[in-house]
């Protein structure tokens, strides 16, 4: 009897439907991507049961680390040339155009004083991440961080017309005084309503 | 990969034929640059933005005046210690008032969770919390989520006094 010869299929398949799923998705990503800003400092947030999502924009970030150091941050790219040029002006130190250019991708977290603003922004990316900042002033003497959140407060008013969310990014070390201060400013200028940015933590039942 | 070229061309007939193409193209390059862009968008991608806890804090009063008194009978007090240390007691600490017992307690589900629970049967619970200067942050997350879990929503952060400290030196917990 003649052996019965398998059918030689084809070792090729249709890949139509994979690559167009493929670049489907690529298209996806590339168009929902928002890459995450460059942090200035590592900080290691602590876990907590809440549930509720940091607001998409308007968001101002204020990073306390371990050392005591306050770094502040801003994401509306529209406001930040009005916003350097505002508190610039206020401690008489100014900025020019390729400086306020490198000011939109310095904002999203820095913590270097106004004076010191300049040279930084006259570094390049590689070497600005070597520099250590040593946090914005937040003392009694010289507060360059309420000013900083003040005018974004109000310049986000102007342009939103709403005034930006103050999120509170703490290191799970960091102490509590400092966290504290920054908190106390804030209520001095009728800030009253903060997001602690924690991670997410699933949640235990509360059974008595 | 993606299709083998067949011939086209059989060879017979007399007839030159313009050499027939095959339709298929050969994809494999694309998919490679496809699948390694789809990786990368998918890798820095930041996938959720992060959880917030909200707190709202009490508006500046204008003058003292305007602030009421808590009762001592309604008042649970927790204190943050350093090294991770919780202690708290119910009442209030005032001069004239024996001291009120001060116990130990911990962040984890069987420490001051119970105590709050147990506390919440009076309606007019006010949890104050005061986080000593050694206390980490940690500590003061840890505590509001604890009074998100047990649905506490009357609460202060308050400064400590230098009488709650030395109120934890005295009892040696």
């Amino acid at each position: 009897m003649p052996k019965v010869k398998p059918h030689r299929m084809s070792p090729s398949l249709d890949m139509t439907p994979m690559v167009d799923l493929a670049f489907l998705l690529v298209t996806f990503f590339m168009l929902t991507t928002k890459f995450a800003p460059e942090e200035a400092v590592v900080v290691d947030t602590p876990s907590s049961t809440s549930e509720i999502r940091l607001p998409e924009s308007h968001v101002i970030t204020i990073a306390v680390d371990k050392d005591k150091r306050v770094f502040f941050g801003l994401d509306d790219d529209e406001i930040k040339g009005k916003l350097l040029t505002q508190v610039g002006a206020k401690y008489g130190v100014s900025f020019t155009a390729e400086q306020a250019k490198n000011f939109r991708g310095v904002a999203a977290s820095f913590g270097t004083p106004i004076e010191k603003l300049p040279a930084l922004l006259n570094l390049d990316g590689e070497q600005r991440k070597l520099v250590k900042q040593e946090g914005i002033p937040s003392d009694s003497l010289n507060n360059q961080l309420i000013e900083w959140v003040v005018a974004a407060q109000s310049l986000s008013r102007q342009q939103f017309g709403k005034p930006s969310y103050v999120a509170i990014k703490g290191d799970g070390n960091a102490d509590v005084p400092t966290v504290k201060k920054v908190i106390k400013l804030m209520q001095e200028k009728n800030i009253n309503r903060f997001n602690l940015i924690t991670d997410l933590e699933t949640k235990p039942t509360a059974s008595n | 990969m993606a299709e083998i070229q067949q011939s086209a061309d059989s060879g017979k007939g007399g007839k030159k034929r313009a050499k027939k193409m095959s339709t298929k193209i050969d994809m494999t390059p694309m998919v490679d640059l496809a699948f390694l862009l789809l990786t990368f968008f998918m890798l820095t991608t930041t996938f959720s933005k992060p959880t917030v806890m909200e707190i709202n804090m009490p508006v500046k009063p204008k003058d003292e005046t305007e602030q009421s008194p808590i009762k001592a009978s309604n008042a649970l007090t927790l204190l943050l210690g350093e090294n991770n240390k919780l202690y708290y007691y119910n009442g209030l600490l005032a001069a004239d008032a024996p001291k009120p017992e001060l116990k130990l307690s911990s962040y984890d589900a069987n420490g001051i969770r119970k105590v709050l629970l147990q506390n919440k049967s009076n309606p007019n619970l006010v949890v104050l919390i005061k986080p000593d200067d050694k206390s980490n942050y940690k500590n003061m997350v840890d505590i509001l989520d604890e009074m998100n879990i047990t649905d506490l929503k009357k609460y202060a952060l308050v400064d400590i006094s230098k009488s709650d400290q030395d109120l934890i030196k005295t009892s040696g917990l």
